[in-house]
C-alpha cells in the first residue's frame, strides 16, 4: 500500500494495463508530448512511445469513432476528453455507434472513455459539467464514477478490461483534493457495485463523486449529535447497484440522494423511482434529493459555491429528515 | 490492368446477385411482404462490388446502405440479407435492426448505422489498429455526397492524414442526399475538391464503370497497404431510386435519370464481356444461379422464425 492522490491512482492504473496488455493504447488530445491537461499521463509517450500514446486533432468525435474501430479489431482504446464537457462533441458516436453495437450486431466494443468532469474549480459552464446522466439513459454503456484513490484505481483497470464501452467519470476536484491508501500491486474492483462508506442505522445517504467527501464530513457532522448516516457510495452509475440501495433504505427508513450533477433526470430521480416502487412500505419520510439547480453551471466563485451542493447543505437536509 | 475471364465473371455475378436480390427486396415492399423501409443501391453497384472484389480478404470495409455489393463480395450470403429484411432471428442482426444495418467483423464488415459519416472515423481506427499492429491491411469507408458535409467525414479524414493511415476512403456520389441536389450539399463542384483539404491524393472516377473503380480501388489498396497514407477515391453516379421505396423521387428531373439509365453499370459491363468474347452461355449461367439464389433466399427468409419478444431484452452489454 502506499499513500497517493486520486490522480495518481489513474495514472498507475493507466500505467500498469498498457504495461501488461499490448492491446492497451491511448488517444486524446495532449496526451503525448505535454502528458494531458491534468498531467495523467506524463511520463507515457516516452515509456509506450508514438503508437500508444496519440495525440490527436482537436476532434472528438473523429477519436472517438477511431477507438471504436480499433475495439472492434481487437484493442483496448482508452480515450482521454480533455474535459468531460467536451464529451458532447462526440456524443453521436458514443451513443449512437458504441452504445448499440453489441445488441444489434453481438460484437463487443472494449473501450473506455475518462472524463474529467465536475466543478469547485471556478471553471465555468464548459469545464465544469456532470455528463453521467446522458450516458446512463443511453443502453449499452456503461458509467463508472469513483470517489476515493482505492476505487479510482480498481475501477479503472476494470473498465479497461470489461468489454464493454465505459464512460469513466473522473471529478476533476478530487484529482488533487483526495489522497488515500492504494494497493501498488495489481488489483480490480468489481463495476456495478456500491460500497458502503460509512456504516449508519438512521439515514441512507447515497451519492458518488465528489460528493462522497461532503457526504462523509456531514455524517462526522451528525453523529455528534447523535444521527447515524449510512453512506452509500454508488461507484458504478450503470449498471446500478439496486441491492445496496435498497438495503441501506430498507436498514434506515430514510434516505437522501446527493448529486453535483443537475436534479431534473439526474441519476437520483431514477433512484428515487427504484426506491418508492421497491421499499416504499420502508419509508419514514419523503424520499429526498440534493443536486444541482436547473442551471448551467456558474463561474464565479459565490454564484458556484451556491450552485454545488456541499457539506453543510447536505448536514441541513439530513437535520430536516433527522426530524421527520 | 486485363482481368482474366473468371475475374470478369466474379464482376458479373457480384453484380448481378447484387441487383437481383434488391430488385426483389423491391418487389416485396410494394407487397408488403418486408418490414420496414427498403434501401437500395440500384444503378450504383458498380462501386461496391468493383470496389470489394479488388481487396485482400482480411481488408475491412464500412459500407455505406447503397454498398450491398459489398457485403456480398465479402461473404454475407443472400439468405442472411433476406432474413434480415423480413425482422427474422436467420438475420445478421437477430431482428434488433432492419435492412442494411448489419455486418460482421469475423467477416471484416463493419456495420452501417444512420446517422451519415459515422462509419468512417470508425474505419480509421481500424486502420490505426493494422498500423499500431503493423499488420497488412487496410481499412475502407463508403459514404455519400450527403455525409461528406458532416464532421465526422472531415475529421475522419483529417484523423487518417495526420496519422497517415492505410485506409482508402470512397465516396459514392450519387448526387442526392434524400431530396437535396449536390448543389444545396456543397458549393465547389467535387466531394474531392473538400477531400483535397486533407493533403493525400484524390481521384474522380466513372462510378458506372466497374473495371474504373476495380483499377482505382486496387491503385489506392497497394498504396495505403505499403504506407503510402490514404486515398480519396470519388465515384460519380446516379441514384436511380428514391431515398428510399417510400420515396418516388419526384423531386429528381426525368431527363436527369434518362441520361444515366443510358449509363447502366450492368449493361455497360455486359457490353464489355461481349467485346471481349466471354461466351454467351457463361453469363447466361450467371443469371440462372443468381436467380435461383435470390428465390432459395427469400423461402429460407420466410420460412425462418422470428424473433421471441423475450429477445427483445438479449444482448445490451457484452459478457
Amino acid at each position: 500500500m502506499a499513500e497517493m492522490t486520486y490522480l495518481e491512482a489513474i495514472r498507475q492504473a493507466l500505467w500498469e494495463e498498457m504495461d501488461q496488455d499490448d492491446r492497451v493504447f491511448l488517444l486524446g488530445e495532449d496526451i503525448g508530448t505535454y502528458g494531458g491537461a491534468f498531467k495523467i499521463t506524463q511520463g507515457f509517450l516516452d515509456k509506450f512511445g508514438e503508437d500508444r500514446v496519440i495525440d490527436t486533432p482537436l476532434a472528438e468525435s473523429g477519436f472517438v469513432g477511431a477507438a471504436i474501430g480499433a475495439a472492434l479489431v481487437g484493442m483496448r482504446p482508452v480515450v482521454e476528453m480533455q474535459f468531460a464537457d467536451f464529451i458532447s462533441c462526440a456524443f453521436d458516436q458514443i451513443v449512437n455507434m458504441a452504445a448499440k453495437h453489441h445488441y444489434r450486431l453481438g460484437e463487443p466494443v472494449p473501450m473506455v472513455i475518462r472524463a474529467p468532469y465536475g466543478g469547485r474549480l471556478h471553471a465555468g459552464p464548459f469545464h465544469s459539467q456532470c455528463p453521467e446522466a446522458w450516458f446512463i439513459h443511453s443502453p449499452g454503456l456503461k458509467v463508472v464514477a469513483p470517489a476515493t484513490p482505492y476505487d479510482a484505481k480498481g475501477l479503472l483497470k476494470a473498465s479497461i478490461r470489461d468489454l464493454n464501452p465505459v464512460i469513466y467519470c473522473e471529478h476533476k476536484y478530487l484529482y488533487r483534493h483526495a489522497k488515500g491508501e492504494v494497493p501498488i500491486d495489481d488489483y480490480v474492483l468489481p463495476l456495478g457495485e456500491a460500497d458502503i462508506k460509512r456504516e449508519g442505522t438512521d439515514i441512507a445517504l447515497i451519492t458518488y463523486g465528489a460528493m462522497v467527501q461532503q457526504a462523509l464530513e456531514a455524517a462526522d457532522e451528525m453523529s455528534q449529535q447523535g444521527i447515524e448516516v449510512e453512506v452509500v457510495d454508488l461507484r458504478t452509475l450503470c449498471p446500478l447497484d439496486t441491492d445496496a440501495i435498497l438495503a441501506s433504505v430498507k436498514k434506515t427508513g430514510k434516505v437522501l440522494i446527493v448529486h453535483e450533477a443537475p436534479q431534473v433526470c439526474g441519476i437520483g430521480a431514477e433512484i428515487a423511482g427504484v426506491i418508492a416502487q421497491e421499499a416504499f412500505h420502508y419509508l419514514d419520510a419523503p424520499v429526498t434529493r440534493l443536486a444541482a439547480p436547473h442551471t448551467p453551471v456558474p463561474f464565479s466563485p459565490p454564484l458556484e459555491d451556491f450552485y454545488l451542493p456541499n457539506a453543510t447543505k447536505i448536514a441541513a437536509k439530513l437535520k430536516d429528515l433527522a426530524s421527520y | 490492368m486485363e482481368l482474366r475471364i473468371e475475374d470478369l465473371l466474379k464482376l458479373y455475378y457480384y453484380l448481378r446477385l447484387t441487383r437481383g436480390l434488391e430488385d426483389r427486396v423491391i418487389k416485396m415492399y410494394r407487397q408488403g411482404r418486408i418490414v420496414g423501409g427498403c434501401y437500395v443501391g440500384t444503378g450504383e453497384e458498380a462501386i461496391s462490388v468493383g470496389s470489394a472484389c479488388a481487396l485482400a480478404p482480411d481488408d475491412v470495409v464500412a459500407p455505406s446502405h447503397r454498398g450491398l455489393g459489398v457485403h456480398l463480395v465479402k461473404g454475407v450470403e443472400p439468405k442472411e440479407y433476406m432474413a434480415q429484411y423480413l425482422g427474422r432471428r436467420a438475420g445478421p442482426t437477430r431482428g434488433k435492426d432492419g435492412n442494411i444495418h448489419f455486418g460482421d467483423i469475423r467477416r471484416h464488415i463493419i456495420g452501417f448505422i444512420s446517422p451519415m459519416a459515422d462509419g468512417i472515423p470508425v474505419a480509421a481506427g481500424v486502420a490505426l489498429a493494422f498500423k499500431i499492429r503493423r499488420e497488412p491491411r487496410i481499412a475502407v469507408a463508403y459514404f455519400g455526397d450527403g455525409a461528406s458535409s458532416r464532421g465526422d467525414f472531415h475529421e475522419g479524414l483529417n484523423l487518417a492524414a495526420v496519422l497517415k493511415l492505410p485506409i482508402v476512403f470512397i465516396c459514392d456520389n450519387n448526387q442526392y442526399a434524400y431530396s437535396v441536389p449536390l448543389s444545396r450539399q456543397m458549393a465547389v463542384s467535387h466531394v474531392a475538391d473538400r477531400a483535397k483539404a486533407y493533403g493525400f491524393p484524390t481521384v474522380i472516377i466513372d462510378g458506372n464503370d466497374v473495371l474504373a473503380v476495380y483499377d482505382a480501388i486496387k491503385g489506392a489498396a497497394t498504396r495505403a497497404r505499403g504506407g503510402g497514407g490514404p486515398t480519396f477515391v470519388e465515384c460519380k453516379t446516379m441514384r436511380m431510386r428514391g431515398h428510399a421505396e417510400h420515396d418516388d423521387a419526384s423531386y429528381v428531373p426525368r431527363e436527369l435519370l434518362e441520361e444515366w439509365r443510358r449509363q447502366d453499370p450492368i449493361q455497360r459491363f455486359e457490353g464489355y464481356l461481349r467485346e471481349r468474347e466471354v461466351p454467351e452461355e457463361r453469363l447466361q449461367a450467371v443469371e440462372t444461379r443468381v436467380l435461383q439464389e435470390v428465390e432459395e433466399a427469400v423461402e429460407f427468409a420466410e420460412k425462418s422464425p422470428l424473433p421471441d419478444p423475450s429477445e427483445a431484452l438479449e444482448g445490451v452489454f457484452a459478457t
